[in-house]
């Protein structure tokens, strides 16, 4: 019986949400923000499950060795939470901005460089000497179009030079490869969309099979 | 207090973390890890902001009698119900996400189906923005075009039928072609992140903060 209420609401909602197609409509907006509401509440016991339940109550309870170090995240969330007081002291909320802030760009300059910029370029270091003719050309295509690209967004090249002929073919394969990208995309959207219609016909009007 | 504290916390912690990296004995080494964990917690408590915010603001809109209000009343039922049926789960099971309390009932018959058609939903306008996209007007958007219909007939049973090598020149295209563009973007996003996270660390760049 509940599995049977739960297709029919879920259902309803999704034709609620494709109506927009017939353009801007009460039935959509009804959808629209039960979906916000929902999501809202939905993140809060989610921070509260995963979060602070996990990672601050538990090890505190358990009496973990350095949750004492917890105080520090802490006093930075409470000092948050001044944003709600008046503005003469909603400023010290900047100290927990300026906290993440420190953190995110630390770790983001950790991140690229190990992650990104160093595996990137050694991945790019292909040899275009190799046994076989097909790698030969593989490698050939990613070598040239990552330089190529990489010169496309140096901006301060000299418009009639050499390294803008190289931009030039670099621009031929960024669109290749936002054309790729962006037929890939359609593909990814195409199926969530055939996902629902399955939904739709098999689960709920029982017409086909579902998938 | 109000400028200088903030860039003093900025440039120790982001310094604190980079050295985190290079010296992995403690108290550093345990560092990495550890501040991703307060780094979820202080997130945490900025989601408590945002929802609150959201809130209030419908709250307003409902007292005002601002057009459309009737749909915050929609919001507040949505966010009660999934609310209300959070807590009973928290309350009754150690965990509200397994599968058969209330609230992943809420989750599974509400949130997902909205979710996913609001992603499927897009199918129909990136189809009309790649009718636009894709009109053959010079060399680079040929390019563009025969890309994309290769990848997305190559990814389908039509495009084997068609021609069976098809799904292989997608592939080929995907894995070979696309990739040095891509990796050109991506190492020119990571060195644009790491001149921005400089800028913060040394306090040049003080946006944030206004």
């Amino acid at each position: 019986m509940l599995e049977t209420i739960s297709v029919w609401i879920a259902g309803g909602l999704t034709l609620c949400i494709f109506s927009f197609l017939y353009g801007d409509n009460p039935i959509y907006k009804f959808a629209e923000h039960l979906y916000v509401g929902f999501s809202a509440a939905y993140w809060l016991i989610y921070v509260w499950h995963f979060t602070i339940k996990q990672m601050v109550i538990n090890p505190i309870v358990a009496g973990e060795s350095g949750a004492w170090l917890l105080i520090i995240p802490l006093f930075f969330g409470v000092i948050m939470l001044s944003r709600w007081l008046p503005e003469r002291y909603s400023w010290i909320s900047r100290w927990s901005i300026a906290f993440t802030v420190g953190i995110g760009a630390g770790m983001v300059i950790i991140g690229q460089v190990q992650g990104y910029i160093l595996p990137q370029l050694k991945a790019t270091l292909l040899p275009l000497a190799t046994g076989s003719w097909k790698t030969n050309i593989d490698n050939f295509f990613i070598v040239i179009g990552t330089v190529t690209t990489l010169t496309y967004f140096y901006f301060s090249r000299r418009e009639k030079s050499t390294m803008s002929k190289f931009s030039r073919i670099g621009t031929a394969f960024i669109m290749i490869a936002f054309g790729a990208a962006f037929g890939y995309t359609v593909m990814a959207r195409i199926s969530l969309l055939i996902g629902r219609m399955s939904f739709l016909f098999g689960n709920w009007f029982r017409i086909v099979k579902p998938l | 207090m109000k400028k200088q504290v903030p860039l003093l916390i900025t440039f120790l912690t982001g310094f604190i973390v980079i050295v985190s990296f290079f010296v992995p004995h403690r108290p550093f080494g345990i560092l990495e890890t550890q501040v991703l964990t307060w780094y979820a917690i202080i997130f945490g408590f900025t989601m408590l902001i945002g929802v609150d915010s959201l809130i209030r603001l419908h709250v307003r809109k409902t007292q005002r009698r601002k057009k459309g209000w009737w749909y915050s009343i929609v919001f507040f039922a949505g966010f009660l119900y999934c609310f209300v049926t959070g807590v009973i789960s928290l309350i009754r099971t150690s965990n509200p996400f397994s599968p058969g309390t209330v609230f992943f009932y809420g989750y599974r018959t509400i949130l997902i189906p909205l979710q996913s058609t609001m992603f499927a939903l897009l199918a129909f306008f990136i189809a009309s923005a790649s009718y636009r996209a894709f009109r053959a007007r010079n060399i680079d958007a040929t390019f563009l075009l025969i890309a994309a219909v290769i990848v997305m007939i190559g990814r389908v049973p039509a495009g084997y039928k068609l021609w069976p090598r098809l799904p292989e020149v997608a592939n080929w295209i995907l894995n070979v072609l696309q990739m040095g563009p891509m990796r050109g973007v991506m190492i020119g996003i990571a060195l644009g992140a790491v001149a921005m996270s400089l800028r913060l660390i040394l306090g040049i760049e003080r946006t944030y903060l206004t």
